[in-house]
């Protein structure tokens, strides 16, 4: 599945390879409730980018003595798959997954209150089944969304998005691509309703001043994110009360 | 990494001196605990840096061998930066392979380095596609006082900046060593400004207690001209959009000041 690298990635009239503008998210298809044996789980597309997210508890914690008196312990787990890139990955996890298996579980904890279930595990995991870009940001949004499929009650959905810097334009939404022969990557993850910034990285150069533009265009994609996560979880809740009303 | 107990009443405390600008420790909202830096500590090692930030310490050695590149840049160096929580450091830190605190740590700090460029990989080719040379940065945590973050980086580039290579010729495809070196290209001076939030206010180096109150943690690292080359927000909590922008000018300040005390002349 060896693809030509392109040469050039956004054309003189601002229009990307995929055909997008600068400005846009790639077309997202999520869907909530797709898995019977977890508590919650969802499913997006991003682009080419495929990502499952199941949750499993409150339950009991195992082992033991991981417990919290206080609170419940949220885990997470972000892994791809070894077909999800064009080389095959090894599926043990690798220290860019153990990194950001990190900075998702602390980008989601702001959002759920922990403190109603002391000595109970939360168990996220997240499994990137295709990769083409952005899949920490798309893992937030669909993980987020399986912790309120769960149930589990929240303070806010955290939707997350990237921007960065791409020939010398600022662009929302990294592909894969576009992120390898670009110049800088800035995911974000954001609660609307609480102004609270959750996850904030970066790679790459940029001027402070083109640093603040591309959070604030990251923050636009993640608004435009939170959106389709709320439509998506009406949808699966909308056809169960139809299910049942019948 | 299970954490070092905070008393209720110390951790009300800092927080309460935190709200009205002052710190425990007596340092203003913005000011770093004093940096100590010896570097060319280890002979052995090809360059080395030992840091001090108040009680906490770490030391980088830097080791260079001949390997071969990656196979998508045939002809740059490879530089691979690692971090051990050394059991001595801290009663929190347990012997075994890396977790996922130094795991992060180390690549926050390669991030910095890789990013703004500091080391000139594309010099450090022998044959393309066959022999390069390899930079290991290990980082060493030797006293865990809080920030390590800022520590590694500053022992991380002040001991490239102290790298001496050895000089080669290449003879029937091997590398011979000569007598005498040559510094290690470094053409950029990356440095780490890590934020605590704590009672909603911004404070820069947060010791030990401090993290342990912290609700959020943010690192901004910002090449020579000032441009950012990494960010990593950690920490269960969360920062507003404001308090973003405030730590970006305060970052500004603090880097230059820090490569003031890294890179002499």
């Amino acid at each position: 599945m060896l693809q030509e690298k392109p040469r050039k990635l956004i054309d003189e009239s601002g229009v990307r390879l995929d055909g997008r503008g600068l400005n846009e998210l790639r077309p997202i298809k999520i869907e909530v409730g797709v898995l019977s044996n977890a508590d919650g789980s969802a499913y997006i597309e991003q682009g080419k980018s495929k990502i499952l997210a199941a949750v499993y508890g409150p339950k009991e914690v195992h082992p033991k003595h991981l417990a919290l008196p206080d609170r419940a312990l949220l885990r997470c787990r972000y892994h791809m798959a070894p077909f999800s890139v064009e080389e095959r990955k090894s599926p043990a996890p690798s220290r860019r997954e153990m990194e950001l298996s990190k900075v998702i579980r602390e980008s989601l904890e702001p959002s759920v209150f922990v403190e109603y279930y002391p000595r109970t595990s939360i168990d996220l995991f997240i499994e990137v089944l295709q990769a083409d870009g952005g899949t920490r940001c798309s893992g937030i949004t669909v993980a987020s969304l399986a912790l309120a499929d769960a149930g589990i009650p929240m303070r806010d959905l955290v939707a997350a998005c990237a921007a960065g810097k791409v020939e010398g334009r600022l662009v929302l939404d990294l592909t894969d691509f576009e992120d390898k022969g670009g110049e800088a990557d800035v995911p974000l993850a954001w609660m609307p309703n609480l102004n609270a910034v959750t996850l904030l990285q970066m790679d790459g150069m940029l001027t402070i001043e083109e640093f603040e533009q591309v959070v604030n265009l990251a923050l636009e994609g993640c608004k435009k994110t939170y959106q389709l996560q709320k439509e998506a979880l009406k949808v699966k809740y909308v056809t169960v009360k139809e299910a049942v009303e019948e | 990494m299970s954490s070092i107990m905070v008393s209720r009443v110390k951790q009300k405390q800092i927080a309460q001196l935190i709200s009205s600008g002052k710190r425990l420790d007596g340092r203003g909202l913005t000011d770093y605990r004093e940096v100590q830096l010896e570097d060319g500590v280890i002979e052995r090692a090809e360059g080395s840096a030992r840091v001090r930030l108040g009680k906490t310490e770490v030391m980088v050695g830097i080791k260079v061998e001949v390997g071969e590149p990656f196979p998508d840049v045939p002809n740059e160096g490879v530089l691979t930066v690692n971090a051990e929580l050394v059991p001595l450091a801290s009663p929190t830190f347990e012997p075994g392979p890396p977790d996922e605190n130094s795991i992060e740590l180390a690549r926050i700090v390669d991030r910095g380095i890789r990013e703004s460029k500091a080391v000139a990989l594309e010099k450090l080719c022998v044959e393309p596609g066959k022999k390069v040379f390899i930079v290991f940065v290990d980082i060493y945590v030797l006293n865990h006082d809080g920030n390590l973050i800022d520590a590694s980086a500053i022992a991380a580039l002040a001991a490239l900046l102290n790298t001496k290579m050895f000089n080669y010729e290449v003879k029937e495809g091997e590398v011979k060593i000569k007598p005498g070196y040559t510094p290690l290209p470094v053409r950029n001076y990356p440095i780490a400004v890590t934020f605590a939030k704590i009672s909603d206010k911004l404070v820069v180096d947060p010791w030990l207690e401090e993290e342990q109150v912290m609700d959020a943690r943010l690192t901004m690292t910002l090449e020579k001209d000032g441009k950012v080359c990494a960010v990593q927000k950690g920490g269960y909590g969360y920062f507003t959009m404001q308090q973003v922008s405030e730590a970006t000018k305060i970052a500004r300040e603090k880097t230059e000041e820090l490569r003031k005390l890294v890179v002499k002349g």
